[in-house]
């Protein structure tokens, strides 16, 4: 991809300023606008409503509306903020997000950074969404804001755990921390995937498989809670916090926490996808392959990448749609108590397995 | 531990039966009715706007009198005898101009009190009940078909007739009062005699 942009634009800081610009354009801002109206509308005929009509047929333009009127809002500074870091959260939660997407691959031709520890990258970046909340949730001065922001960090520093046994396990099987390569794995067809055992048909892809069914479980509700989504939204529970550490904002910054939570979203989804459905793979060949057209690879790599990480994105809609929030004890309790054990006894297992 | 195990399986096992629930309702269709594009059916005696079909209408004052917060206010002027104003549909004569026919509805209180009353059934309830406005005095609704013009008019014509009237009356009554005079000096002197006829009776 750099060396396309290269080649276009002659020259190594203009070609890697698109290339790291591209993701945020070409795909979060319109997957961001997608995401909202897709959830309004799950949310509406879920509830047996028909969400937004009238912006546009079936109300398609409405979150584009929203978009024009959030960037027309005045930027409100409450006075008893504390100025500098309450300008500076919503950027630094959106940093946060944004760089995960840096190691998320595509597809082949697209990867922000081929880094050897690209998981690894993830895990430890996605952490300063943290401090991006409670920058967010301090400077503030409400103690909503606060309490939101308190919550938010201890549910995303516990749900870290199970999260980081789950990519160990899989870290075990593959033997590799590049998601590059754990793609790579998977390639072909889809009993290759990780969530089926992997590639090859020993017997070890039969004894892993209802053990990466569970891992794959876990993974899931572990992300669903970082990302603070129902049914684990305590952060910003608007019942009891108004809109946790979001409460002061508004504008555009309230935009950017809204696209960071969109584009965490994806990024889990995407996560989840690469590591355990095979990423950017298609699950039975290639168009490209058959056709003989080489070109249209990657955009089918692309394409399905996308799809499975909407599918995903549905799936955390459906689950919040469905759900009710858990309580601050429940929360903590299926985290130490149920996930946490299972993704030992499951990582141990996995360990065994791979060993024979 | 068996509860442990319980407790995990329960967990999950209710999860997916809510997102079922969830599912089949993805499928139900929605009850939401598009309120300006699509409108609910009204039952068929709703009381709304109230209209007055003017052609029927004879200026009888009767919906005036029986409306309970006083929202009509009705004007009438007496057409000339030459006038023909024409009749109502169920036959009766119309013999006033109305001159104004105001309902105020913002005070009205759709009690329907006013409908029964009219002779003609000319006011009656509509099924509208879209007309907000800004202004509260937009609310007052014209019926009066007769342009202010036309209003003055009828009642210069009326006040003429009147004056008219009265200018022959008068004329009439100087002249009875003229002829009665004449006749009461005639009178004057047979009055005495039957006077004294009277008393010798």
């Amino acid at each position: 991809m750099y060396e396309l942009l290269k080649d276009i634009f002659g020259n190594d800081i203009i070609a890697y300023i698109i290339g790291a610009a591209l993701p945020l354009f070409v795909f979060i801002l319109p997957f961001a606008l997608f995401a909202v109206y897709l959830e309004r509308k799950i949310s509406a005929f879920m509830q047996d409503r028909l969400g937004p009509m009238r912006t546009g047929p079936y109300g398609l333009l409405q979150t584009i509306a929203d978009i024009l009127k959030l960037i027309q809002k005045e930027d409100i500074t409450a006075s008893e903020t504390d100025k500098k870091f309450f300008n500076l959260a919503p950027y630094l939660v959106f940093a946060g997000s944004y760089a995960a997407f840096a190691a998320i691959p595509f597809s082949g031709m697209y990867i922000g950074s081929n880094v050897d520890v690209g998981i690894f990258f993830i895990v430890a970046i996605s952490s300063l969404v943290v401090a991006g909340l409670l920058m967010a949730g301090w400077a503030s001065n409400n103690k909503y804001s606060l309490l939101g922001a308190m919550r938010s960090a201890a549910q995303i520093i516990s749900y870290e755990i199970p999260t980081v046994l789950i990519i160990l396990t899989i870290v075990m099987v593959t033997g590799t921390l590049s998601l590059e390569k754990i793609s790579q794995m998977q390639t072909a067809y889809f009993w290759n995937w990780m969530i089926f055992g992997g590639a090859g048909w020993g017997l070890t892809k039969f004894l892993l498989f209802p053990f990466m069914v569970v891992a794959f479980i876990i993974f899931y509700i572990s992300s669903l809670a970082e990302v603070n989504r129902t049914p684990f939204d305590i952060p910003e529970a608007e019942s009891e916090l108004v809109a946790g550490y979001h409460t002061e904002y508004s504008g555009m910054k309230f935009a950017m926490f809204f696209l960071s939570e969109y584009a965490n979203m994806f990024a889990v989804s995407a996560i989840a996808v690469t590591l355990f459905l095979g990423g950017y793979q298609s699950p039975f060949g290639y168009l490209g392959n058959t056709l003989g057209i080489s070109w249209l690879i990657p955009i089918e790599q692309l394409f399905w990448f996308t799809s499975k990480g909407i599918f995903f994105v549905t799936i955390q809609m459906w689950l919040r749609w469905t759900l009710p929030r858990l309580r601050v004890d429940q929360l903590m309790a299926v985290c130490w108590k149920y996930l946490i054990p299972y993704a030992f006894v499951n990582l141990i297992i996995v360990g065994i397995i791979t060993l024979l | 531990m068996k509860q442990y195990f319980k407790n995990t399986w329960e967990g999950l096992y209710t999860v997916f039966v809510g997102m079922i629930i969830t599912f089949k309702h993805l499928f139900v269709p929605s009850v939401t009715i598009q309120y300006p594009s699509v409108k609910v059916p009204l039952p068929e005696r709703v009381r709304n706007r109230l209209y007055v079909n003017m052609d029927d209408c004879i200026g009888c004052d009767q919906c005036a009198r029986a409306c309970p917060v006083n929202c009509i206010t009705i004007e009438t002027v007496k057409s000339l005898p030459e006038e023909d104003l024409g009749k109502t549909s169920n036959g009766k004569k119309k013999a006033l101009w109305v001159t104004k026919f105001d309902i105020d509805i913002a005070k009205c209180c759709y009690c329907q009190l006013c409908v029964f009353p009219c002779p003609t059934e000319c006011i009656y309830m509509t099924d509208v009940y879209e007309f907000a406005e800004f202004e509260r005095n937009n609310l007052i609704f014209n019926f009066a078909t007769l342009t202010a013009d036309e209003a003055e008019e009828k009642i210069i014509n009326y006040e003429k007739m009147m004056a008219e009237k009265e200018a022959q009356k008068a004329a009439a009554a100087k002249a009875k009062a003229e002829a009665a005079a004449k006749t009461k000096k005639e009178d004057n002197s047979t009055e005495k005699n039957n006077g004294k006829e009277k008393d010798s009776e």
